[in-house]
Parts: structure tokens; C-alpha cells; sequence
């Protein structure tokens, strides 16, 4: 049978230096291919090949046993190609339906061609939505959905084009946990109709669980293929990094110890948290799990002052947290937020701006700043964080991989000595090698004697790096469990008591 | 919708190498002034009395107090906002200097003015002759114009082109209002000299006579010059070399992202609003002082597009994070040359306008394309 897409020794070079380069592979019709690879392996250039966005330097493509080389966007949608990107490109400010027929509304008859049917556009909207299980109405406007249903918008509009192949990039990591499962029913119901889905993402279990087939990239090389019952997770990993990662988890080469260093009584915002209380120690790293919407983000903003509480109070080393981010920092909080783009960096600065922002008034020199000192401290934090970057004073961090922006969001904190780390999704969209590397960074923050606050949906991770784990659900606190406790079943029944005793009322 | 399928519609294009250096000559610092030399020298065999020494004096002439207050708006821009206000500033504390340090009054033009009587009087103004104590009243009513501006914008997050448009309207009628339009003359020969006193002057004629004619001695050197270059190179060093300055353009990188990482946003906000209003004041008494008189209107007209374009075409980022004194110094010049060569070429000054309209529409152009260039060479 006729693969739905083949692609034959093709390559791509970027001044020279290849992306990808003598890659064969085929994309069985009705199949979901997961496609894996640390970030610069090559995949976002494979996609933009497909997608018509550049144009490969060798090899070709076959679509449907027919060569296919698409002059841009266009053509890879007329082909049957969808793209399902992290940042959606839907219109927030319209309906539902309207970003359903964006690009071609339906018209009324006769004379009034010129207006929208917007009978019929609601009809075939609300027809659309009824084949993924997706009860919103289509007068919705898309601003007051959830990210996951705008995602479901997104697909709702490929399976109205009928593309035959669909492309998803990273889509869960802005979905809570309901909203991932009910994204995953919608790519097997895509399947089953015999549609061809490429699933891209750094979360291998999912991968696990969705893919019939892996393709795993490493520097712009198929280095792997096969069905999922060959690749284990193990084995995916080892693939990507083309060694053995002994353990994602550095061993944690200290003990918490007893002083407290973030002591939280009694926090209340009301309708966000609600008497939350926890202590975190000097040397400790203390997990905070829930599902989206529990609290644990809020909590965060409400200690680092970019929210209000109503009640209860914050003390760091004994000194009750007050003012605004400004004082905070000053205390001793450092808030590595977890979308780092928005909150974190300064995409078009130099790495050196970047890393040396926090701190930049401890940097006054006899006349102005000191710059030597500057240039380097932004040395020291270079090593300090394993960041992989050419010139600190010139390349913008946009220039950055996923993993290193990361880091420099991480390593620009370290001079103004932080007693207490707030890591908000430290390793969302962050390659396994990077992300290892981010484990071994917040251990050694905790042998020095900070207190690390970290967050994340992600139980794996919190499992392997912390030595409490605090859950909140709807707001509160619900558990804490001890590491020697750490039992994966109990935290996640713990993260949805609250919600599955109240029904489903949020 | 071809945006659905591209995550990044800029991604690199690897054509053809040339390319390259002239994407590396767009982006450098030096940018501008390569092109106001080349301008300059492409027009020279056409306008003969381009090169004058009397041309050039006056060249400098008009760039001094330009670039005063056009260093002003490259902090404003630098944090991503815009102050359309700094023309009323100039009216207002070119109309209260004057009102307050005149020497004398005109009753015939000045007695329907509120301030007739208040202020000023036949015998002039309360402090007649007291330029300093009047400097420093001008530059009280521009840092309180530049305070309400700022907190507008940095507390009540108003957008700044919103909050400086109404400043710009009320604060220039109130101008108007206090003289009822009319010009204050008379002022103090101190203050005059601020504007046209010269300190090193140049003479190209020949050495044959004991008398040179005064209209061939050209004032190379004055105090505009000096305050001018005293400003650019203070304010350079605040920019670059000082942590507000450092702050001032994070603010404008990411505003969110320096909140968090404890950046006094607020403060940053206000302060260079406060900038930018002393000095437009600064500015206006270098005009006022070339007038020699003070004049509600003084700030008016396509001023504004003088200031906001010579600082976009230096290469000051519209969309803020981006901006550099030496950037505005050399917009300043192009400006000044493009105006002086439409005036030489006795075009009227709807054609001058329209022109310069143009270019400031091309320099917007190219800061969208410098933008682009350094996302896609990262």
C-alpha cells in the first residue's frame, strides 16, 4: 500500500550547515506517527518542510505516491495537511463558528450573497463540534473557553477542511489533566476514521500511550523507527540523546535541613486559595502538585506580591513577606514564572541583559555600572548553568533552545542569592538532556541552603526531585506526603478528591 | 489563514549571500549617519549652497535644540510608550519663562491676558531679568507635566499615546489661554544669549582688511551647542552605563518579566516621562531664546513630527526595548539635513511636509524590518 507521505533522502541546509539531512522515512495512511527528538534535532524543520513553510535542499517528498513540493502554506492545505501548533492561531475574539469558516463563510442565497448564512455556518458549526464530543455552544466566543477547548476548536477546524493529515505540535502543554484525555479520545477518533496524525512532543508517555508508530530524531538524523511495542520509554530516551541517561533524576546529594526557610500560615485569596499553610526548609525541596486550577500557580503569584491575599501571611527566614515583587526580591523569593517567553525573558536582549536584570543595582560601580564585573558574573552563571550559548553580550536569547532560555530564566536569579526558589514548570517544553541538567541545578541550589518551592503537573518529575510533595486541590491543601511515602496512585486520588466529590463543577 | 501552518511566518530565508551585508549594515549603530553622509554628498553637485560654512553653521544650528528634545522621547520610546506632549511643553514653559523674566510688557498686546497684571506688567514680569529663578520655574511646570503623564501611565496603566494626547491638547490650550495667543517680547539679554550666543566662532574670508562683515563670522561653537552635547552625552551615560538605564530598556523588553525580577516599574515609568518633559523644556529654552520671545504656540504645528521622526529614523524601536542616545544624535542630523536640502530646493513647506511625512513612513518601514532581520538571524 502507498504510504500517505514518503519522504526520500531528503535534507535541509541552513547556510551550509545541516537541519536535516538524508531522511527516509514513511508515514503509513491511518496511522499515529509519534515523532520524538531533543530541541534542534530537527523536527520543527522536518514540519516546516511539510508544511510548505521551507524548502528542502535535497531529497523530495511523495504524497500519496505523487511528488509533493509545496510553494508555501497554502499548497500543504490544499494537499490535506492541518498543523495543531502550542500557540493556537485561532481568533479569541470571535465565535466559535466564526473560527470554524474563517476562511470561507457560508453565504446566504440569491441576491444577499454578499451576507453570512450565519443559520447555516451555526448548524454545520454545531455538527462539526457533535463529532468530537465537544458540547460548546457555537455563539461561544472562543475568549471564554479553556485552552483545551480552544484546542478542540483547532482540530474541529482541520476535520472541517477533511485534512488527511494532521499535524500536532507539543499540544497538551497548556491543557490540564481532563483536557489532555479528552484531546487524546479526539486523536484516536481521528484514527479510527482513517485519518494520518504525526504527534510531536516531549512527553514520551503520552507518546507511549497515543502513537502506533515512533520516528525519534538526533541531529537532523532518523535515528530510530519502529512500532510502539519495540520502543519502551527507556529505549526512546536513550535514543534521542544517543547515550544512556543513567537517571533523569540526579540523586539529591543533600539533606533538608531543620531551619525553615518559607514558613506560609493560613494564605487565603477568596475563590482562588483558601487557607493554605506549608513550610519549606533550608536544603529542602518541596514539591507542589495539583491538577490546572487548583491553586498551586496562584499560590505562587500571591507569594511573590504579584497578587493580593486577603488573609494569613508569608514569612521568609522570620520576616513577614510584604510590598510588591520589588521587596520580595529584595527579601530573598526568586520566581522562575512558568511561561517563561511572557514573564520570564527579554526575547530580543542579549543573554548577558537577560542573566544580569535581577541583581542589576548590586552592579554600581565608581561611575555607572561596573561592566567587567558584569560581563563577569554572566561567565560565572554560564558555567554555573551549563548554558550552551556562543557570545552572551551579542545573541539574543530568542536565538536560544528551549532548555537554555530555561536556564538563563534559572541562572539570572543566582546574584541576587536567593534564600527561596519559586520553579513554576521549570521543564515545560525542555528536552530531556536539559532537563536533566535543570534537576542537577535544583539540587545543588538546595545543598547551598535555599529552600525550593517547585510546581508541576507532571508527578514523574515531582516524584524525582523532591523530598516533600504538598497537594492542593480546588484551592486548599489537601495531603503532604514524605518522599518515602511518594506513591503515585495516592497523590493523584489526593490532587482529585476534592474535585470528584464536588462533581464537575469547575 | 496560511498562518495555521507556520510557526514562524519570518523563519530565515538562506538566499542569495548578498544578503548579508546588507542586513549587517541595517542593524549596525552607524546605520544613519552613512546614509546622511552619502545623502549629503549625492546632493552637493545639485545645491551648491549645501556645503556653505554659512549652511553648515546653520545646520548645526537647528539640530541643537531638536536633538534636546528629541532625547527626550528616545527614553519615552524606549519603554515602548510615546509622549506626543513634549510641542505643548515647550509652548507652556516658553509662555511662563517669558511671562515671568520679560523686561518689560506690552499693555497694547498683552492686556486681555489673564496674566496681565498677575505676572506681568509694563515694568515685566515679577522676576524681570532673573533668568535663572525663571529656568527653574519652566522647568518645574515641564517636570509637572511629565509627573501627571507618567503616573497616568505607570499607575493607572493608561496607554501613553491616549494620556500625552490629552496633555498635548489641554496643556496647549491652557498655554494659549494665558497670553491669549499672543507673544511675550522683551526678554533678558542673558536669556537670549542661551539660544544665540556664540563662544568660538570661525571667519573663512580672506585676511585683507582689519574689518570683517559681520553676516561672514559663523558661530561654530554656542551654548545650544554646549547644552546639547553636555545632555547627549549625560543622558548616554544614563542609558547605557547606569542600572536605571539598564531598567529602563528591560521595561520596554518585557515589562512583565522586569516586574517579577523586581525592576521599580512604576518608578522607571514616571521618571522617564519626567525625562522627557525637562527636556522638551530644555528644548524650549533654546527655541525660545532663538525667538526671542516667549510664544504659547511655540511647540506646535508638525514639531511632533519632527521629534518622533528624527528618533524613529535614528533607530529607536516603536515597539520599545530598543534605543540608543547615539541612534537618536544621528537621526537628529539626517532630519535636519533632509528638512534644510527641501528648503534649499525652494519647495513649499506643504511639499517639505509631505515629503517628510514619506521618510518618517519609510523609517517606521525600517524599524519593522530590523525588527524582522534580528528575529531571523538568531
Amino acid at each position: 500500500m502507498t504510504p500517505l507521505l514518503r519522504f526520500e533522502g531528503l535534507g535541509k541546509d541552513w547556510f551550509g550547515v545541516p537541519a536535516v539531512r538524508d531522511l527516509s522515512l514513511d508515514i503509513p495512511e491511518g496511522q499515529v506517527i509519534g515523532v520524538i527528538g531533543e530541541n534542534g534535532a530537527g523536527k520543527s524543520t522536518l514540519m516546516n518542510m511539510i508544511g510548505g513553510i521551507v524548502p528542502p535542499t535535497h531529497g523530495r517528498m511523495l504524497w500519496r505516491g505523487q511528488p509533493y513540493a509545496p510553494q508555501g502554506a497554502a499548497d500543504a492545505k490544499a494537499a490535506g495537511i492541518a498543523f495543531i501548533h502550542q500557540e493556537l492561531n485561532l481568533f479569541t475574539n470571535l465565535s466559535v463558528a466564526e473560527n470554524l469558516f474563517i476562511d470561507g463563510f457560508p453565504r446566504r442565497p440569491g441576491l444577499l450573497r454578499g451576507l453570512i448564512d450565519r443559520r447555516a455556518m451555526r448548524d454545520r458549526a454545531a455538527r462539526i463540534l457533535a463529532r468530537l464530543a465537544l458540547d460548546i455552544p457555537p455563539d461561544r466566543t472562543l475568549d471564554s473557553l479553556s485552552p483545551g477547548e480552544r484546542q478542540l476548536v483547532e482540530i474541529a477546524r482541520a476535520l472541517h477542511r477533511d485534512a488527511a493529515l494532521i499535524i500536532f505540535d507539543e499540544p497538551t502543554t497548556s491543557l490540564t489533566h481532563r483536557e489532555t484525555e479528552r484531546l487524546f479520545q479526539a486523536i484516536e477518533g481521528l484514527r479510527a476514521e482513517g485519518r494520518t496524525v504525526i504527534y510531536i512532543s516531549h512527553i514520551l508517555q503520552d507518546v507511549r500511550r497515543l502513537a502506533d508508530r515512533v520516528a525519534v530524531l538526533r541531529d537532523g538524523r532518523l535515528v530510530g523507527e519502529g512500532t510502539i511495542a519495540e520502543f519502551d520509554i527507556p529505549r526512546m530516551i536513550r535514543t534521542m540523546i544517543g547515550r544512556d541517561l543513567a537517571a533523569v533524576y540526579p540523586p539529591r546529594t543533600s539533606v533538608p535541613r531543620e531551619v525553615p526557610v518559607l514558613e506560609v500560615q493560613g494564605l487565603s485569596a477568596p475563590g482562588v486559595i483558601e487557607n493554605v499553610s506549608f513550610t519549606v526548609r533550608e536544603g529542602e525541596i518541596l514539591g507542589l502538585f495539583g491538577l490546572m486550577g487548583s491553586g498551586r500557580s496562584e499560590t505562587a503569584r500571591i507569594l511573590m506580591g504579584l497578587d493580593p491575599a486577603e488573609r494569613g501571611e508569608a514569612r521568609l527566614r522570620g520576616q513577614p513577606l510584604t510590598g510588591g515583587p520589588r521587596d520580595r526580591v529584595r527579601q530573598g523569593l526568586a520566581f522562575v514564572t512558568e511561561n517563561r517567553r511572557e514573564e520570564g525573558l527579554m526575547m530580543d536582549a542579549s543573554i548577558r541583559d537577560n542573566l544580569t536584570l535581577p541583581a542589576i543595582e548590586r552592579f554600581r560601580g565608581g561611575l555607572g555600572l561596573d561592566r567587567d564585573r558584569i560581563a563577569d558574573v554572566a561567565q560565572d552563571l554560564r558555567e554555573t548553568v551549563r548554558l550552551k550559548a556562543q557570545d552572551l553580550g551579542r545573541q539574543p536569547v530568542r536565538a536560544l533552545s528551549g532548555g537554555n532560555q530555561q536556564k538563563v530564566v534559572i541562572g539570572k536569579w543566582l546574584p541576587t542569592e536567593p534564600r527561596l526558589f519559586i520553579l513554576d514548570e521549570p521543564t515545560r517544553g525542555v528536552d530531556v538532556g536539559a532537563r536533566s541538567e535543570i534537576y542537577g541545578i535544583a539540587d545543588r541550589l538546595a545543598a547551598e541552603g535555599a529552600g525550593l518551592l517547585v510546581i508541576s503537573s507532571e508527578l514523574d518529575e515531582l516524584m524525582g526531585l523532591c523530598d516533600r510533595i504538598v497537594v492542593m486541590s480546588r484551592g486548599e491543601v489537601v495531603a503532604t506526603f514524605d518522599r518515602r511515602d511518594f506513591e503515585e496512585r495516592r497523590i493523584i486520588a489526593a490532587a482529585f478528591r476534592e474535585a470528584t466529590s464536588a462533581g464537575e463543577a469547575a | 489563514m496560511t498562518a495555521m501552518l507556520s510557526p514562524a511566518p519570518t523563519a530565515p530565508a538562506p538566499r542569495r549571500p548578498a544578503r548579508r551585508p546588507l542586513a549587517r549594515a541595517l542593524l549596525s549603530d552607524w546605520f544613519v549617519l552613512w546614509l546622511s553622509l552619502a545623502y549629503f554628498v549625492v546632493l552637493l553637485p545639485f545645491l551648491p549652497t549645501l556645503g556653505t560654512p554659512a549652511n553648515l553653521v546653520n545646520l548645526l544650528s537647528n539640530a541643537w535644540p531638536l536633538l534636546v528634545v528629541a532625547l527626550g522621547q528616545t527614553f519615552v520610546m524606549t519603554i515602548g510608550g510615546i509622549d506626543l506632549s513634549q510641542g505643548a511643553v515647550i509652548g507652556l514653559t516658553s509662555t511662563v519663562a517669558a511671562a515671568l523674566i520679560a523686561t518689560a510688557g506690552a499693555p497694547e498686546v498683552l492686556s486681555k491676558a489673564p496674566i496681565w497684571g498677575l505676572l506681568i506688567g509694563e515694568t515685566g514680569g515679577v522676576l524681570a531679568g532673573r533668568i535663572w529663578f525663571g529656568i527653574l520655574a519652566m522647568l518645574i511646570a515641564g517636570a509637572l507635566v511629565g509627573l501627571v503623564n507618567g503616573a497616568l501611565v505607570a499607575w493607572l496603566e493608561m496607554p501613553p499615546f491616549m494620556v500625552t494626547l490629552v496633555s498635548l491638547i489641554t496643556v496647549s490650550a491652557f498655554a494659549i489661554w494665558l497670553t491669549q495667543s499672543e507673544n511675550i517680547r522683551n526678554l533678558p539679554d542673558g536669556f537670549v544669549a542661551l539660544g544665540k550666543g556664540e563662544i568660538v566662532s570661525v571667519y573663512f574670508g580672506p585676511k585683507d582688511t582689519s574689518q570683517i562683515p559681520r553676516r561672514q563670522v559663523h558661530d561654530l561653537v554656542t551654548y545650544a551647542a554646549i547644552i546639547a552635547v553636555a545632555l547627549a552625552v549625560a543622558l548616554h551615560w544614563l542609558l547605557e552605563r547606569t542600572a536605571f538605564g539598564r531598567q529602563v530598556t528591560a521595561v520596554g523588553a518585557n515589562r512583565k518579566a522586569s516586574e517579577i525580577a523586581g525592576v521599580p516599574v512604576r518608578r522607571v515609568i514616571v521618571l522617564v516621562f519626567v525625562l522627557s518633559a525637562l527636556c522638551a523644556t530644555v528644548g524650549s529654552i533654546l527655541y525660545s531664546a532663538r525667538l526671542e520671545a516667549g510664544r504659547p504656540t511655540l511647540g506646535e504645528g508638525t514639531f511632533l513630527l519632527d521629534v518622533i521622526g528624527a528618533t524613529v529614523i535614528g533607530g529607536t524601536s516603536l515597539f520599545g526595548g530598543k534605543g540608543k542616545v547615539i541612534w537618536t544624535v544621528f537621526g537628529v542630523m539626517f532630519f535636519v539635513l533632509l528638512s534644510n536640502t527641501l528648503n534649499l530646493m525652494n519647495l513649499s513647506t506643504f511639499h517639505i511636509d509631505m515629503v517628510k511625512g514619506g521618510v518618517i513612513l519609510a523609517a517606521a518601514l525600517l524599524d519593522v524590518a530590523r525588527t524582522r532581520l534580528l528575529r531571523s538571524m538568531a
